[in-house]
């Protein structure tokens, strides 16, 4: 019990110290989930509008689809994604392999289907009426969509932090083709994952709790926007 | 009326949601700088028909001419005709930001300069009294402020044709008086060419120059207000624009246009004197308003033509005015001031004449085409 306490109180003094390692995982570990939460919403947005103006065939089995790769393992994007950017893969060429670059493609596959399902139910929550009231005042189509995305940005915007979160929170894809290499691709969850098999316990809760803190930020702000809906 | 004089004109139109026909076979033609009133009941095709003529909907068969121009099905040329009109919905929908950005919309959509929005948008807000109010979030407004909103934000585009889809339906008195007014005001100051549906006569009788009453899905009858409601084609029409007297009778004589009708179905009923072209033998209904019909305690020697005696069967009030059931041998209802029901005393089973004129009686056939 006393090494919890003893650890608990290093791990209050390096947040409080601004302790440049920890400093360094933790702007690291935003830089790489929010360059990869940015890259799939560009993807998502504009596809979640197709889809959801578009009227074809299979597409409630699309967004079911969609709606089931929520929750696929981390570790399995990772799988694929390093399979993808192996030496003997098809993107091998590009040498990326144990880069941020690598982190970032990986983090956007994990991420997109949410953002995506998120966004597609955000866009439905636009009633028809305002639709053909907007239609009536000379809305082009394209015009259209930005109209009904603006009607929905909050419901977008919840969207994309819990997208920025489950990035941010996830494991399996920057162990496995991140590497953990320090001052490279080590971030916040490979840190804490790290220091706690080599039994550096104030290292690994101080991690913690920062992780957990920015959680609680994201919470909080998702609150807030769910309210002014 | 061709179609190079007329703003829009429907040819054969007809449409049906989910196997049911709501339209069937409608003609309609309407001048450009006219106001036309489309009264009916719910659910007569009203909103369908508008729906249509904003080219939210393609029909499912029929033409529609814009300005002479035959509308295509689909196309680019539908955003540009539809550009040309505003549509102001029963239920005002605001979008989710501010009273100004709700009134700008139309305009940017239509590449309008900044400035010009900005000149636009401020002096319409100025029209429609809501000045002071561009930075409002549109979605806390009043349902009557929403109205005005949705009403400038239709009326800033400066469109040649406005679709008014029972704008008043779903508000308060004052709010309803200050948007008629507005329809008023827009219709003698631009010269806008206006398609009105109510289901209130009043606000038709008020506001339009020519009124079409559509009933299930047909345009029953078109006129002015004085026709529609003195000279009702047949009975759903009479129903509906407020004749509650409608009584089954058959022509006994027509003396120079005076026709004697005989209430019931045999000729030796009671008498009355009405004013109609309809020959002897003729089945008719006698149509009478209630406002028409005076009560007095003893027979009148007036100009009024019909003096009936009865019974007070019932008196109910209604607002400022009294309705009096009389039972005349027939069921007759007339609406008189509660001054002068209480003057007369009128209760249930009091002796009573009903006066109406014979002008006041309108006289239609019976089977009359639907």
């Amino acid at each position: 019990m006393t090494e919890i306490w003893y650890g608990l109180s290093r791990a209050v003094e390096l947040i409080i110290s601004f302790d440049p390692e920890v400093m360094e995982i933790a702007a690291r570990t935003l830089r790489i989930a929010g360059t990869s939460c940015l890259l799939a919403s560009l993807i998502s947005l504009p596809l979640a509008s197709l889809i959801h103006f578009r009227q074809f065939r299979g597409k409630r089995v699309l967004i079911n689809i969609i709606q089931t790769l929520f929750s696929v393992p981390t570790v399995i994007v990772g799988l694929f994604v390093f399979v993808l950017l192996s030496r003997a893969g098809p993107l091998g060429e590009l040498g990326i392999l144990f880069t941020p670059a690598a982190m970032v493609i990986g983090q956007m596959i994990l991420i997109t289907p949410i953002l995506l399902g998120l966004t597609i139910s955000a866009l439905s929550g636009v009633s028809k009426e305002i639709i053909e009231t907007a239609t009536s005042l000379g809305a082009s189509g394209f015009q259209l969509v930005l109209l009904v995305l603006r009607e929905a940005r909050y419901a977008v915007l919840a969207a994309l932090i819990l997208g920025f979160g489950r990035a941010l929170s996830e494991l399996g894809v920057a162990m496995m083709v991140g590497g953990n290499i320090r001052g490279f691709t080590r971030v916040m969850t490979t840190a804490l994952s790290l220091a706690t098999t080599r039994g550096e316990l104030e290292m690994a809760l101080a991690l913690g709790i920062i992780l957990l803190f920015l959680a609680l930020v994201i919470n909080i702000v998702l609150n807030r926007l769910q309210q002014r809906r | 009326m061709n179609s190079l004089s007329s703003m829009i004109e429907v040819a054969d139109l007809t449409h049906s949601y989910g196997g049911k026909e709501i339209l069937k076979g409608l003609n309609l033609s309407i001048a450009r700088g006219e106001v036309f009133a489309l009264i009916g009941p719910t659910g007569a095709g009203k909103t369908t028909l508008l729906r249509i003529i904003d080219l939210l909907e393609t029909p499912g068969s029929g033409e529609i001419y814009f300005d002479g121009i035959c509308i295509p099905r689909s196309g680019k040329q539908r955003l540009e005709i539809r550009r040309r009109m505003s549509f102001i919905h029963q239920k005002p929908q605001v979008f989710n930001s501010s009273v100004y950005d709700n009134v700008a919309c139309g305009l940017r959509w239509r590449g309008e300069e900044r400035d010009r929005i900005a000149e636009k948008v401020d002096g319409i807000l100025e029209t429609v009294g809501l000045e002071g109010y561009d930075s409002r979030d549109a979605r806390t407004l009043s349902g009557g402020e929403a109205q005005r909103v949705a009403l400038a934000r239709a009326l800033v585009l400066e469109p040649e044709v406005l679709l008014l889809d029972e704008p008043t339906a779903n508000l308060d008195p004052v709010s309803t008086a200050k948007i008629e007014h507005l329809i008023g005001h827009v219709a003698r100051r631009h010269n806008t060419t206006m398609i009105m549906a109510t289901h209130d006569m009043s606000q038709g009788q008020q506001l339009a120059d020519r009124i079409g009453v559509l009933i299930d899905g047909r345009l029953v009858q078109t006129g002015n207000a004085t026709d529609i409601f003195r000279s009702p084609r047949n009975e759903e029409v009479a129903h509906f624009v407020g004749m509650e007297n409608i009584i089954e009778g058959i022509v006994v004589a027509n003396n120079e246009g005076i026709a004697t009708v005989s209430i019931g179905s045999n000729p030796d009923g009671i008498g009355i004197q009405a004013v109609s072209k309809y020959p002897a033998q003729q089945e008719v209904y006698a149509c009478i308003r209630p406002e028409d019909i005076t009560l007095a305690p003893m027979r009148h020697r007036s100009s009024a033509r019909n003096s009936l005696q009865g019974r007070v069967a019932r008196v109910a009030s209604n607002g400022p005015l009294s309705r009096v059931q009389i039972d005349c041998g027939f069921r007759l209802v007339a609406l008189v001031t509660r001054v002068s029901a209480e003057e007369l005393n009128l209760q249930e089973g009091s002796e009573v004449y009903a006066d109406f004129k014979a002008t006041a009686v309108h006289i239609m056939e019976r089977n009359a085409s639907r």
